[in-house]
């Protein structure tokens, strides 16, 4: 393990897991179904998709960086 | 002019493989772990490359936007749900265990990683069975449209054997000689390949018709539904049962459990997490919107054979559609190789050798791979020579066509083996093999067939008409027996576990990891 990884707290780990249930809970805009708008040339409910799975790869980076390895067993470096 | 452009453009991707496959064996170890693993080595673009060519392939070019063309664009949504948000995260809580466990004990194999864990050889063979079961005709499905696309693309001048013929000894030629590496450097060719094609597709279509105002004004007037989402084929159970039951699927398909093993470091699996759903975003976005705006751009999407190429044809140059329809083709084949290798892989680590009881070493163990490799795609070559033959009859297809289901029967029992201290041997296995038995029999009832020919299935029919009802392909207003069989493995794992003591020759610290 090297020192730039802090150990993640029993609160943090918590948080982990209601950060990750939301991503995928709203990948897809349930509260816009049947909706029709469309937005820019495409559907609303596309454009939401699309800037979701992009904050889902900002969400993994952080994760990435302040808590690999939880759940897995063992904070690796 | 466009057929032999075509032809040459499928020949020229032959030998660029087999080029690379050259290069690779120069560079190769003989030994099974750099064969099946190129000595767990692989970089962060490699590794995403690998896995997203081998995951994605032909189907992003042909079944995905025909779904999109017939029933709207939220075939998006399913696919970036399941593949960019579900099979990300599982990727890190299967894959990255089952590589820090690889790290640790030197598995190659899931078979291999469970059969430790549980002391049981007949667990090993087992889920390699269970494994090559649905990988076998997943090949033969490969081979087949390669046949058929060649035959088609070149009017017949190609018979279907020897174009499938063609593509399947291309490709021993090039796995045998490659191994892991050389298939997962020209998995990331055809990654990239991939991408440019889509894009440069999306930009030219778009052009021509005046924009993407345009193109999805003329999808609405089309087809209202196409702009709401929801409704019709996209029931909220379908919905979640492709995205959920296929995610799962394909963690446990062969050739990409086994890229779970392959990456070279805990840098390079964060990078590879990190860059994952915007890579899916940006291949499955331009194809399937190209797919949904078929119909309103003038395709007559019930008549032709597959959407993206048609509407290629009207706006575009031919050349550039070849280039397409061509790119598929190799995309194909870029799935196919990984099947081998890990079919190859499956067969003589997990029932072959320890089946036959030889001691062998790492060379001959690297030779028996690549002789695997042969007999395995000569194998499936000669079945879908047959099933060509005998078209018309449900035949094997159906056990491809429903081979991500199979595979998702897998998944929730190993995830538990993986996570739960207290799962015993026989909970494990009463788990994965209950569940497969199970999904079977969902999938040779009658009325899931395609086609109106229940042939060998009529006796067995009868058989079984007792429990006709309990065996359906969807439950309670939607839900795919891929799911209800998922949860019934999850059960039973869980409650045969508590119902029993670990047998003496378990180890049930093989799968803990502490913070060393």
């Amino acid at each position: 393990m090297t020192e730039s990884i802090h150990m993640v707290d029993r609160s943090e780990r918590v948080a982990w897991t209601v950060v990750f249930a939301v991503v995928l809970a709203l990948a897809v805009p349930w509260f816009m179904w049947r909706s029709d708008t469309v937005v820019a040339g495409l559907p609303l409910w596309l454009w939401w998709h699309v800037g979701w799975l992009c904050l889902t790869s900002v969400t993994f980076y952080v994760f990435t960086q302040r808590a690999w390895g939880i759940w897995v067993g063992g904070e690796a470096a | 002019m466009s057929v032999a452009l075509q032809v040459g453009i499928v020949v020229a991707y032959l030998l660029v493989a087999l080029g690379v496959g050259l290069l690779a064996y120069r560079l190769s170890e003989r030994t099974a772990e750099d064969y099946y693993l190129a000595s767990r080595s692989i970089g962060t673009v490699v590794l995403l490359f690998t896995t997203f060519a081998t995951l994605l392939s032909a189907f992003t070019f042909f079944a995905g936007p025909n779904i999109a063309a017939a029933f709207g664009p939220e075939w998006i949504l399913v696919m970036g749900l399941m593949d960019g948000v579900i099979f990300g995260l599982l990727w890190y809580v299967l894959g990255y265990k089952q590589w820090r466990l690889g790290q640790k004990h030197g598995y190659v194999t899931l078979g291999e990683m469970l059969g430790d864990r549980f002391g049981a050889r007949w667990l090993r063979g087992g889920v390699a069975f269970v494994s090559l079961f649905w990988l076998f005709p997943y090949v033969m499905l490969q081979q087949d449209g390669a046949g058929t696309a060649l035959n088609v693309l070149t009017d017949g001048a190609v018979p279907f054997w020897a174009g499938a013929g063609l593509i399947t000894v291309f490709m021993i030629l090039y796995v045998v000689l490659a191994g892991m590496r050389g298939v997962a450097w020209t998995d990331t060719l055809q990654g990239a390949f991939m991408l440019v094609v889509v894009w440069t597709a999306l930009v030219w279509v778009l052009h021509s018709v005046g924009g993407v105002g345009a193109a999805t004004d003329a999808m609405g007037t089309y087809d209202g539904e196409f702009l709401t989402l929801g409704g019709g084929f996209y029931a909220v159970p379908t919905f979640l049962s492709n995205a959920v039951g296929i995610a799962f699927g394909v963690t446990m398909f062969p050739q990409v459990n086994q890229r779970f093993f392959v990456g070279k470091s805990e840098a390079v699996l964060k990078r590879s997490f990190v860059l994952w759903p915007v890579l899916v975003l940006l291949l499955f976005v331009p194809a399937f919107l190209l797919g949904a705006w078929a119909g309103g751009l003038g395709v007559d999407v019930g008549s032709v054979r597959n959407v993206l190429p048609a509407l290629l044809g009207d706006h575009t140059p031919s050349w550039f559609a070849a280039v397409v329809v061509a790119g598929a083709m190799a995309a194909m084949m870029s799935s196919s190789d990984s099947m081998l290798l890990s079919g190859s892989s499956y067969f003589t680590r997990d029932l072959y050798r320890p089946f036959t009881g030889g001691e062998t070493d790492e060379r001959r163990e690297d030779r028996l791979g690549r002789i695997g490799v042969a007999a395995f795609a000569l194998s499936t070559y000669a079945m879908s020579l047959y099933n060509n033959s005998i078209s018309g009859t449900w035949s094997l297809f159906r056990i491809g066509d429903t081979a991500f289901g199979g595979f998702a029967q897998l998944a929730l029992p190993v995830a538990v083996a993986l996570y739960w201290r207290r799962t015993t041997r026989a909970g494990v296995a009463t788990g994965i093999f209950a569940s497969q038995a199970f999904f079977l029999l969902t999938v040779f009832q009658p009325e899931t067939w395609l086609g109106d020919v229940p042939v060998v299935g009529a006796t067995l029919v009868d058989a079984w008409a007792p429990a006709a009802g309990v065996f359906a392909s969807t439950y309670f207003g939607g839900w795919g027996a891929n799911v209800v069989g998922m949860a019934l493995g999850l059960v039973l794992t869980v409650g045969v576990s508590l119902a029993t003591q670990p047998a003496p020759e378990e180890d049930r610290s093989a799968y803990a990891l502490g913070a060393d």
